[in-house]
Parts: C-alpha cells; structure tokens; sequence
C-alpha cells in the first residue's frame, strides 16, 4: 500500500500558525502566541519525521546497515513521492500544475529548515520576550517557514519561484523587523531589491525553460535532456547561467551578495535562521534541484566553482578585520556559501548539500551564541568592547568553542566532513579544480583565522567593557544553543560509511544519488583524502595558531599590522569598497536617471502636461457651457422650442429629395 | 357623428387651428414676463394638442385619442393646482412674478 503524505500539510501548518498570530496576535495572551508559533513548526517537523519513518523504518530495522537508498525505492512510501493538487496553468502545451514532490533531497533539506527553525523558534520565545513586537515576529517567522517548505517541495519551477519570492518577502520583512530604524528599513529595502536582480534571472531561465523544453517540471526537463545527451552548451548554458544569477542574488555570491551583510539589522535569531541556516542556501538547493541542466553545461558549472571559490576567499578577507561580532558571522555565512557553490560547481552536489546541512546546524549556533552574547551584554556587539566573557557566560562560551571549532574545520566536528569533502571533490577536477582547491583551502585557514579571532576577542583575554553586566541567557536560550553544538559536533556522522575510506561519505551521497546522481569520487583513494584532509586541518591549526599570535600572544600586533600596511587595512575594512562601487556605478546613475528624466521629464513634463492639458480643457468648457446656464427660465424655454423646432425640421423635411436635388443645382450654377 | 367633420370644414382646418393655438403658447411662453401669463401659455399649448387629438379621434374612428385627451385634461388640472400653489408661494417670498427676476438657480 502506498501511503498519502498529506503534503499539503507541510507548508500549511506554519501558514495557520501565522494567520493567527499576524490577525489575532496582538489581542491574545503571550503563551497562546508562543504555544501556536511553536507547534506550527514542531508539527511540520512531526509530519516529516513520520514521512521519514514510513520511508525508512517500515521494514522493522532501526537504521539501515548500507545506505537507506534500496529500502526507499522499494519500501511503504516510493520516492520521488509526487502529490498533484490540481492545474494551475493551462495554456496551450504549457502545463503547470501546483505540485509538491518528496524525495530524498527534499526531505534532507526540509528535515534541516524546519529541525533548525524549530530550535531557533523555541531560542526566539528567550530572545525576543521583551519585545513589543512578539506576535508580530513569530507570525513572520512561521510566514517564512510556509514559503520555505513550499519552495523546498516544489514540483516545477513556477512553484519553487512562488517560495522563492515568498522567502524574500519573509525576510525583507524580518530584516526590517525594528522598522523605526531607519538602518533597518533600508537594509530590508536593499536586500529586496538587490535579490530583484538575481530573480530576473530566474525568471528568464523559467521563460527559456517553457520555450525550449515546453515544461517547468524538474523531471520532465531531466527526461528530456536525458533523451539527447549530446546536448550540451547553446541554451542549457544560457538557461544554467540565468539560474546561477538568480542563486547568485538569493546566496549572497559575488556579485550580489552585498545584501546579506547588512540584513544583520534584523533580529539575531533571524540572521541564524534565515540568513544564515536556510533561506540563503536555497540558491545552492535550487542548483542541486535542476542539476541536470548544469550537468549538461560544463561552462555553468565551471561559472559556478569559480564564483563560488571566489567568493569564499572575498568574503573571508573581509571577516578577518570585520568588528562586529554579526557581521563577522555574516561574511563567514557568504564564504562558506561560496564553498557549497564550489561543491556544486565541480559536480559535487551532495557533498554541497552535505555542507549546506552541517553549516546550518554550526552557523544557527554561533549566531545564537552570538545572540546570547549580545543579549547578556545588553546589545552590544562591538568586538573591541567585549572580552573576558568566559567566566561570566559560561554556556554561551562553551557552545560557542565547539561551534568555532566545526567552522574552522577540526575533525571529529561536522564542519571538517562536509568542507573535506568539498575541497576533495575540486581537487579531483584536474588542474583548474586543483586551483580551486588551493583557494578553498587559504580560504579555510583565513576562516580558521577570523573566527579565533572572534573567540580570542570576545571571550579570552581582560573585559574591555567596565560598564557591562554580562548575564547568562534564560533557559528557552540555553536549551537549543545545547542541542545545536551537539549537531555541530555529530551532525557529520550520519554521512560515515565505515565500510569505505576512513572518512568517505559515500553514504549521504548514497542516499541523494537517486535525485542527484552518483558522483565520481572513484577517481581518488582513501590516501589522498587523507593527506588532504591532514593538509586542511593543519592549515586550519595555522589559522589559530595566527590568530592566537595577534590577539592573545601580542594584542598590539594587530594595530601595528594596520599601521604598516594603512591601504591593505583600508580596503578590507572597508569591504574593498564594493558598496561605494555599486552606490557610484549602478545606484547614482539610476538616481539621476530618475530624478531627471522620469521625475522631471516623464512626471512633471509629459504626466503632468497631460493632467494639466485635461483639466484646462475642462476648465475652458465649463467656462463656455456655463453661460446656457443663464438662470433665465425664457431662455430655456427658447432654447427647447428651437430644439423642437430643429427635430420637426428634420423629420418633416424630405431631405432625400433635397440632398439628390443638390448636384443639380450645383450644376446649374456651374453652368453660368 | 360624422356629420361634425362635414365636407365644409376639413381636417386641416383644425389642424391648422390645433397648431395656431399651439404656437400662440409657444410665444406667449416666450415673450410673457408675468408667471401667471406663461402658465396660461402652457394651458394654451396643451388645448392646442387636445384639439389635435379629438380631431385625429374623429378622423380615425378610434377612442384612443379622446382618452389621451382626458389624461391631458387631468394632469393639466394637477398642474395648475401645482403650478398656483407654487406661483402664490413664489410671490409671498419675492413680491413679483416676474420670470427674469426669478433666478435663484443661477451660478
């Protein structure tokens, strides 16, 4: 028997949950607001869990010994679980229909969205229970959760578009959450309209999609291409690339990903969630999901890996002189969403899936951590006024040591699997992925080395702050932070097969393999994952040992670095000046375009001539036809006498004789 | 009843008076400055259209035209009851029955 998922329910749990909370939030008591806002997300997860079972468990056995794949393929439930609701488009050969599907990389990443975004609810009820705005901020967050699934669920890439715009707005308005700063506003506005950029090109892949392949559906497209393997490059690259423009704009990758920096202006809790766990690794999702057309492109991909490890090494320069502690997270978040986008571009799609899972679990805990510390100072978040914290918040210190410790890449942490396999991945792409490598792995010891950094300066050393008060985080806090680093640490474990190397993660990608290929990683021997391995850690101790030597060993190195090298200094700090680049290229000239010409020319000149014109015209008429409104009651009388008299006229007349009697007499006068 | 329409006097005849009485309205509803004398224009030009009516009536042999005459006779009598209350009740307020003077309505 196969069974029904109701997937439907996934995505419209939350939707309840933000219905009630967005209508009625303000008058109901606060445990009600939190008690909906939470079991919205924990039912999702609920519902997932028993979809898990019923596809995994089904045949008696706890876990499965070798890989899940077999069981899945021919157990309760058969994936790809397909469920219809109905046509939605119906136009001629185009077919789009509102359909969710459930196979095994939804299920991954659902699984992550709504197990994270559980915790960071429940993190939220501590975080935000002073504020005004509490029901306010949950029915957002269970708004962003129903456009989150619906996006994650997608059968076609019309649906994927609806949560993918959906996501956006959710976060444009989490972002914009304290909405009285002005700050805040505008960095709600800046990532709607920057991530406007990155969806033109979604939209026109979708438009290319319908016109060279007739359908939006993923399998179908796979069908498709899988029926012309020769078919390589022209349209499926310019259809990649399009795709990548619009990840590019949703993931914060070069060059659009100078959103994301400045959404930490919305609640902590929400950088962790969205801007950091899931929202922004929907472009790597949405890449992994239409894989076969970027299989079919070798230039897409190869566009892919190089903005991905590009972006990786940006984005972690700018962190190593960054001083608040959420924007050091944030370019952190960019430069290991650009190594998911390396995954992806050298093929690797599950080891960057495999990422996009482990980094949610280690980022939601250092932002949380983050958070917590930002909480117990009382909203500072300025790295120079912090210090010796470690006595005061102990918890929050020890959390935020694990968390650390993955990112930078230490073995047995989650981080260290999926970032290995990654870079293992690239290596094995010939002497442009070998480039790639090296990248990644600079960029790894530069993580290793601004996150310490982080470490050293927040919680080590002598308190830089008289006048704080640190204070541990309630328990609603401390519980998910708790729960977060012990994913941090064993998260990667569920990847192990011990059957292969020693650290191989044959049996994640086993488990993706049916929706995102087998991947090549026969190439390689369990050697040369192991000296690579060994060659990532060791930098990444170099990146600590750096970080230990400037701001434990001699605190005044670091100011005397920035004084030998002012320009290096300058230009990190100030983020290579990308934000003044894009204000002098892109948003100075579009101002003055409109300031100019729509403003005065169009609106002004031809809009307002033309409003001017009308009522003029109206004006002048009414000026005229007032005068027949002349009071005089002998006037009208007249006027309907001789109106009377017109229509007698033309009825009694027999104007067909003397229209035909016409030309005669013009005749005869012309005869004269 | 045939012998009223004899061969002596035709049907254009009453017309032609029908469309004199009616035209006498007409001017007199246009020239007159006194309200009471444009009401009786009004009366004028609506036993011009009666005569019409009797006369096509006659011509024709049907009744349709008499009746439309008594509803003529019957709204012109609801009017002039109207039309007095509201001429005497104009000239309590403004003390004339001039019609030019009469023009509050105007802009």
């Amino acid at each position: 028997m196969i069974e029904n998922l109701h997937l439907w329910c996934i995505p419209l749990l939350p939707f309840a949950g933000f219905l009630i909370n967005g209508i009625l939030g303000r008058r109901l008591p606060k445990w009600l607001v939190t008690t909906v806002a939470l079991l919205a997300p924990l039912a999702e997860f609920g519902m997932l869990l028993n979809a898990f079972q019923s596809i995994y468990f089904h045949l008696g056995l706890p876990y499965a010994p070798r890989g899940i794949l077999g069981y899945g393929i021919n157990g309760y439930v058969p994936l790809p679980h397909v469920e219809t609701f109905g046509n939605w488009i119906n136009i001629a050969a185009l077919q789009v229909d509102f359909s969710f599907v459930l196979d095994q990389l939804s299920l991954v990443m659902l699984l992550v969205v709504t197990g994270v975004g559980f915790l960071i609810h429940i993190y939220s009820v501590g975080y935000m229970s002073d504020d005004e705005g509490y029901a306010r901020y949950f029915s957002f967050l269970n708004l962003f959760l129903f456009f989150m699934s619906v996006l994650v669920l997608a059968g076609n890439a019309l649906v994927m578009f609806i949560g993918w715009e959906g996501v956006g707005l959710a976060s444009y308005l989490l972002i914009g959450f304290y909405f009285q700063k002005k700050s805040a506003a505008d960095a709600g506005k800046k990532a709607f309209i920057v991530n406007r950029v990155g969806d033109v090109g979604f939209l026109i892949a979708m438009f290319l999609l319908v016109a060279n392949f007739g359908t939006l559906t993923f399998t179908e497209i796979a069908t498709k291409l899988g029926q012309a393997p020769g078919w390589t490059g022209g349209v499926v690259t310019v259809i990649a690339l399009c795709l990548m423009l619009g990840a590019a704009g949703k993931s914060a990758q070069l060059p659009l990903y100078i959103w994301l920096p400045d959404a930490m202006e919305g609640p902590t809790p929400v950088s962790a969630l969205i801007h950091a766990a899931t929202m922004v690794t929907a472009g790597v999702y949405m890449v992994a999901r239409m894989h076969v057309l970027f299989d079919h492109s070798p230039f897409a991909l190869g566009v892919v890996a190089i903005v991905g490890a590009a972006t990786a090494l940006f984005a972690a320069t700018i962190a190593l002189v960054q001083n608040d502690i959420k924007r050091v997270l944030a370019y952190s978040t960019i430069s290991q969403l650009g190594y998911m986008f390396l995954g992806c571009g050298v093929a690797a799609y599950s080891a960057a899936i495999f990422h996009l899972m482990t980094h949610a679990f280690f980022k939601a805990l250092l932002f949380l951590a983050a958070g917590s510390l930002i909480h117990g100072l009382g909203g500072e978040q300025d790295l120079r006024r912090m210090g010796g914290l470690w006595k005061r918040l102990p918890v929050t210190f020890a959390v935020m040591t694990i968390g650390v410790l993955t990112i930078a890449g230490f073995p047995p942490f989650a981080g260290f699997f999926s970032k290995d396999a990654i870079l293992y991945a690239a290596f094995l792409q010939g002497p442009h992925g070998r480039m790639l490598w090296v990248v990644g792995v600079v960029t790894a010891q530069l993580t290793s080395f601004y996150m310490f950094r982080l470490w050293y300066l927040a919680f080590l050393g002598k308190s830089r702050n008289e006048e704080a008060h640190p204070h541990e985080s309630p328990w609603s806090m401390r519980v998910p932070l708790v729960i977060l680093a012990l994913l941090s640490v064993c998260g990667a474990w569920i990847g192990i097969d011990r059957s292969g190397g020693w650290i191989n993660m044959e049996r994640f990608s086993g488990f993706l393999a049916p929706v995102l290929g087998a991947q090549g990683a026969e190439a390689g021997s369990a050697q040369l994952e192991l000296i690579l391995s060994a060659v990532a850690v060791g930098v990444a101790l170099l990146g600590w040992l750096a970080a230990w030597l400037l701001y434990r060993e001699k605190s005044t190195l670091p100011e005397h670095l920035a004084d030998t090298l002012p320009n290096g200094y300058k230009l990190l700090a100030n983020k290579y000046y990308v934000d003044e680049f894009y204000g002098v290229t892109v948003v100075k000239p579009l101002l003055g375009f409109s300031k100019v010409f729509l403003g005065w020319v169009v609106d002004v000149g031809i809009l307002g001539g033309i409003a001017w014109l009308l009522g003029g015209m109206a004006t002048f008429a009414g000026a005229i036809l007032q005068r027949w409104q002349s009071g005089n009651l002998r006037s009208y009388a007249a006027w309907l006498a001789a109106g009377a008299a017109a229509v007698l006229l033309f009825l009694l007349v027999p104007w067909g004789m003397v229209l035909a009697s016409l030309p005669a007499i013009h005749l005869g006068m012309a005869g004269h | 009843m045939s012998s009223f329409l004899s061969q002596q006097v035709p049907l254009s005849w009453y017309l032609m008076l029908s469309a004199i009485l009616f035209s006498l309205g007409v001017v007199g509803f246009l020239i007159k400055r006194n309200l009471i004398t444009v009401f009786m224009s009004i009366e004028l030009m609506l036993n011009g259209v009666n005569l019409s009516f009797v006369t096509f009536a006659q011509q024709w042999h049907t009744v349709k035209g008499q009746i439309f005459v008594f509803f003529v006779m019957v709204v012109a009598a609801a009017e002039a009851a109207v039309g007095l209350a509201i001429i005497i009740a104009i000239f309590r307020a403004r003390s004339t029955l001039a019609v030019d003077r009469i023009d509050l309505m105007k802009l």
